[in-house]
């Protein structure tokens, strides 16, 4: 039994204030049915007394401050889940669009979630096989990290991201279950589409969730979308024991959504117009990936965020990076090159791989040929400044080693086939073929006893 | 009777209640059905601000609010150590065992276990008279800590009884004073301590003993002092964690309070993990046995965040009073003065700087002014030495956090992108950070390694300097055209940046390298630098000193000497003579 409340006493952008509420609590759902009967949803985010401020989920199109009903749930923003929503799409929250009508849900669960207990986390070891080589040797993946991908405009930042589900999937041992959840974060309907595209060929999709909240959706539903995403993911890792992938674009669009939302609520805006909060609701998000220790699933998180003008220091992706474990930064010049794809492996960077590669997971020699190909790839930089000044014909012997080192580092380690998939020994054997390019001794970064049994 | 009140408004962490009921500033206060914790941060005539440790979603207007009657304090007993607590020192383990997975709201947990009996040695007799601070127990806590009983810091009196030696709970009475005023009061291991006031001591000390971290770069260039201050800046990638991990691995402190504050909770259950199976190289048992871990990360309430940073140094001063040297890694310092922004802005407080408070100077400088060497009320010597990561904005370090730290420690390491992007750990900038502690630990290195030590590491310091100031022309002109003693500096430099600089942490032996080691690869560089100027001196090119290994083999001193054959820098002295005589003689 619950009250309807008839007329609302002010609307602002996506923010509702309802006076003379009685028994409400924080962030609680609301669902509206405007004149005509549409039906919207909301939630409260601010309360005062018998005050409450809602947020709707939609936009506030055709209401007024009288044609409103307000009806309040009694519960948190839920989602129904069961093993039925694999293989089904919905909006940005949790709503099927499929036309395959509802799913009866086994449990229904809070989105919001709650922090996970780190003495109950496993920390993660087991590396994941993308098959790409500029991910697997330098960066590697490790089931249960996240990894976002910093990309900018233009860049195949979509295509990297399919080649890694759909590589790494075809990777996994063929007894454990894996999924992917796919939530899209006012992206284009042609983005959304190319996944879902790429999902079928590969014959996936029966495995894929997908939350969409498109450009043109609400704003405000799109601060739900993640949160819905990973819920449903975090029920099927540790409730039914699957290995999930979770890709989230784009992270930009939830940031701006906040911003816009903040605005118009007033709050006092921190760096560059965000709200002081920022960092704390990415890292709620950011944080829901990873094992918890007697459960068998695992939810790892690949992010995509597109940096604003390619900044790297934007707040977006400058907060993303101190939650998440790494990022692969892909970088327009080599884009431009024609290389593909375009990591600049130099910013790239996985903080879980020290504990998931070498001789127990991939090959003993994995940290060293790492290392060095970082520490020479540096070099060639310092080399191409040098030559850009003074010419590349008066470089010592040494520098113009390391130009052609450079140059084919870009074209064979980094770059590959879209469909290539490279065995974590290939990747390596690549690796030392271009060491030999340089001076023996030029090797620092390798110890001695690997150096001189690789060489 | 406590206070209480009714909520009037919610607004994420903070929630209000009106008209002035009797709440007191920093009063620990009891929010809703769930009993959420929370602390008094304003009050008005019209209504009090309350700050709540936890998720408040679910909260209703209308809801009690109860006063706990005292500030927002932490239990200190026996139970600390090896253990690990969220911001406001709730046991995560026993959470963890308790509700699963996850962390729910309102969780109502004792803060120490109040069951576990102890081991109590019991050093005081009766007719004894003791003040604040003195022992009056000891408890074993772990292999390597023996935890001492003291009477509170605000407790004076005679004692009037005392148990025997045996196994007591923390809440079990040990000892009865009379007061001067004729109560009588008895002690329990357990005392509360609200967590915003540093304990009490008798005096400081300058600091002037070196914090031995086996770090190279810091042990030489960049010393920090027991008591001292130093905090950690970098963009992310460029591995703070890793140096605090290295830092709370292998420094010499007795007591490691590692405060995740605002950070990823795998980190945290990296730390859990490994420290639990390392062993401590000077005392061989688990390296946990002297850590605390405070980890409130990333996705944990904010205003919990605030507060751990305060719950970790209170736990470090209580620990320093029983005459330990602390050590407080603190990852990282700019979520908590984010966590003050947020609240701040929810506040709607004006913002300074960025949307900062303006009191976050202030608040800066009242926490590294925790730290010291101190002589304690009961006359024993402890040290708080506080090591905190900033993590600034965009790498850049002229943003209000970075800026308002370095006015208040003295030692300031600044983390550079391009040493991480090469892959050059640990990724100190040489140029740009510096130590205050230097002159003061001068004395300490004369008696503890070797008058030598300060004049090579200066002599070292000298060379990378040369180094920055020769790139600059090689970067326009390139390397071939400098002259050859130029071209040495250069060459010697690069030995040092690889073979000295670089520390490999998860080398066996590299990881930890003894002072002793330190100073004999300083020696051997220099020794090669000064031979080769010689020949450079007496007209041979560089390119022909450079076609002998004799660099290369220097460099790789720290993979194939292991630190305890120090006798082997005899064979590369002998090593760089014979590279001498060679080219004299065949170019002669």
């Amino acid at each position: 039994m619950s009250i309807e409340y008839l007329g609302l006493s002010e609307i602002n952008g996506p923010l509702i204030a309802l006076e003379g509420v009685q028994n409400a609590f924080y962030e609680e759902m609301v669902e509206f049915v405007v004149e005509g009967g549409r039906r919207k949803k909301g939630r409260i985010v601010a309360l005062n007394e018998d005050k409450a401020v809602i947020q709707v989920f939609d936009n506030t199109d055709e209401m007024s401050l009288k044609n409103t009903h307000t009806r309040l749930s009694g519960h948190p923003m839920e989602i129904g889940l069961s093993l039925d929503i694999l293989g089904r799409t919905f909006n940005g929250l949790g709503e099927p669009i499929d036309g395959l009508g509802k799913i009866k849900p086994e449990v229904t669960l809070d989105v919001n979630g709650l922090p996970l207990n780190p003495c109950v986390r496993e920390y993660p070891r087991n590396y994941i096989q993308t098959g790409i080589s500029a991910i697997d040797c330098l960066t590697t993946l490790i089931r249960g990290q996240k990894l976002p991908i910093f990309s900018g405009n233009g860049l195949p930042h979509d295509q990297l991201a399919a080649q890694i589900v759909e590589q790494a999937s075809l990777g996994e041992g063929s007894e454990e279950e894996f999924g992917i959840v796919f939530a899209a974060m006012g992206v284009k309907y042609d983005v959304a589409d190319f996944f879902r595209r790429k999902f079928e060929d590969s014959g996936v999709s029966s495995h894929v969730t997908m939350f969409l909240n498109l450009s043109n959706d609400p704003v405000a539903e799109r601060l739900i979308t993640p949160k819905v995403a990973l819920t449903a993911a975090e029920y099927l890792a540790f409730e039914k024991g699957m290995h999930i992938l979770v890709i989230l674009t784009d992270m930009t669009s939830y940031a701006e959504a906040m911003r816009e939302v903040s605005a118009s609520k007033g709050e006092i805006p921190s760096r560059k117009g965000y709200p002081g909060y920022l960092y704390s609701e990415l890292a709620t998000l950011y944080e829901r990936a990873g094992i918890v220790q007697g459960r068998k699933g695992s939810v790892t998180q690949i992010p995509i965020l597109t940096m604003p003008n390619d900044d790297i220091t934007h707040p977006i992706p400058d907060l993303t990076g101190y939650i998440t474990e790494g990022q692969i930064v892909l970088e327009r010049s080599l884009h431009q090159k024609n290389v593909y794809p375009p990591i600049n492996v130099l910013p790239s960077l996985s903080r879980l791989m020290k504990d998931g590669i070498g001789a127990e997971y991939t090959r003993e020699d994995h940290q060293d040929v790492a290392n060095q190909l970082f520490s020479s790839y540096a070099r060639v930089g310092e080399a191409r400044d040098l030559a850009s000044v003074i010419g590349e014909d008066e470089l010592s012997a040494t520098d113009k080693k390391y130009l052609k080192f450079g140059v084919q580092f870009e074209q064979e380690f980094v770059a590959q086939g879209g469909n290539e998939n490279r065995t974590m020994e290939q990747t390596l054997d690549i690796g030392w073929r271009l060491l030999h390019i340089l001076p023996k001794e030029e090797l620092d970064r390798i110890d001695t006893k690997i150096l001189e049994k690789h060489w | 009777m406590s206070v209480t009140g009714k909520i009037y408004g919610i607004n994420g962490p903070i929630i209000t209640i009106q008209g002035n009921l009797g709440f007191k500033m920093s009063e620990m206060v009891y929010v809703g059905e769930h009993r959420l914790v929370g602390e008094v941060i304003g009050l008005t005539k019209e209504q009090t601000t309350i700050q709540v440790f936890e998720e408040t979603t679910g909260l209703k207007p209308g809801e009690l609010v109860e006063g706990a009657g005292r500030a927002l304090c932490v239990t200190l007993a026996p139970g600390i150590i090896t253990n690990i607590f969220d911001g406001i020192e709730r046991p995560l383990q026993l959470i963890g065992r308790q509700s699963g997975a996850y962390i729910p709201r309102g969780v109502s947990v004792d803060l120490l276990d109040r069951q576990k009996k102890w081991d109590t040695k019991i050093t005081v007799k009766k007719g004894d008279m003791l003040t604040g601070g003195m022992v009056i127990a000891e408890v074993p806590e772990t292999p390597a800590i023996l935890h001492k009983v003291m009477v509170p810091p605000d407790v004076e009196g005679t004692v009037i009884g005392a148990v025997e030696d045996g196994a007591y709970t923390i809440e079990e009475p040990l000892v009865t004073l009379r007061t001067r005023t004729g109560e009588e009061r008895e002690l329990i291991m357990a005392q509360q301590w609200p967590i915003r006031i540093p304990r009490p001591i008798q005096k400081r000390y300058p600091a002037d003993r070196l914090l031995v971290t086996g770090q190279r770069i810091l042990d030489t260039l960049f010393p920090i002092a027991k008591g001292g201050t130093a905090a950690i800046p970098g963009g992310f990638g460029t591995g703070k964690t890793m140096t605090q991990h290295q830092l709370a691995k292998w420094s010499d402190a007795d007591i490691i309070i590692y405060i995740g504050c605002g950070e990823r909770g795998n980190e945290m259950t990296n730390v859990l993990e490994e420290f639990s199976q390392l062993a401590d190289p000077k005392t061989g048992n688990l390296l946990m046995g002297r850590t605390t871990l405070i980890a409130n990360t990333s996705n944990m309430p904010v205003a919990a965040r605030e507060a751990s940073i305060y719950t970790g140094l209170t736990l470090a001063e209580y620990y320093r009073d029983m005459g330990y040297h602390v050590a407080i890694m603190a990852d990282s310092t700019s979520r908590w003065a984010e966590a003050l922004r947020e609240l701040s802005g929810r506040l709607e407080e004006m913002p300074a700087e960025e949307g900062f408070p303006a009191y976050l100077a202030s608040r800066l400088s009242a926490f590294y002014e925790r730290a010291g060497y101190v002589e304690n009320l009961n006359g024993t010597d402890g040290s708080v030495t506080i090591i905190g990561a900033v993590s600034p904005q965009g790498g850049d370090f002229s943003e209000p956090v970075t800026q308002n730290t370095k006015r208040f420690v003295r030692c300031f390491l600044a983390l550079d992108k391009s040493l991480a992007y090469a892959r050059h750990y640990p990724a100190i900038n040489w140029l740009t950070s510096y130590t205050e502690y230097l002159n003061d630990l001068e004395g300490w290195y004369i008696a503890n390694v070797g008058a030598d030590f300060i004049p090579c590491r200066n002599e070292l310091l000298n060379i990378l300097t040369t180094e920055s100031r020769l790139n600059e022309i090689v970067k326009l002109i390139g390397s071939d055209v400098l002259p050859d003693d130029q071209k040495l500096i250069l060459e010697i430099a690069r030995v040092i940046r690889l073979g000295f600089l670089q520390q490999n942490a998860f080398h066996e032996e590299d990881t930890f390298v003894p002072l002793e080691k330190q100073l004999e690869m300083m020696k051997v560089i220099l020794y090669l630098y000064e031979k080769s100027k010689e020949l450079i001196e007496m007209g041979m090119p560089m390119a022909l000193l450079r076609e002998n290994r004799i660099f290369e083999k220097i460099i790789a001193i720290k993979y194939d000497v292991a630190n305890k054959e120090l006798y082997k820098f005899g064979e590369y002295r002998q090593m760089i003579d014979e590279f001498y005589h060679g080219l004299l003689e065949t170019n002669a």
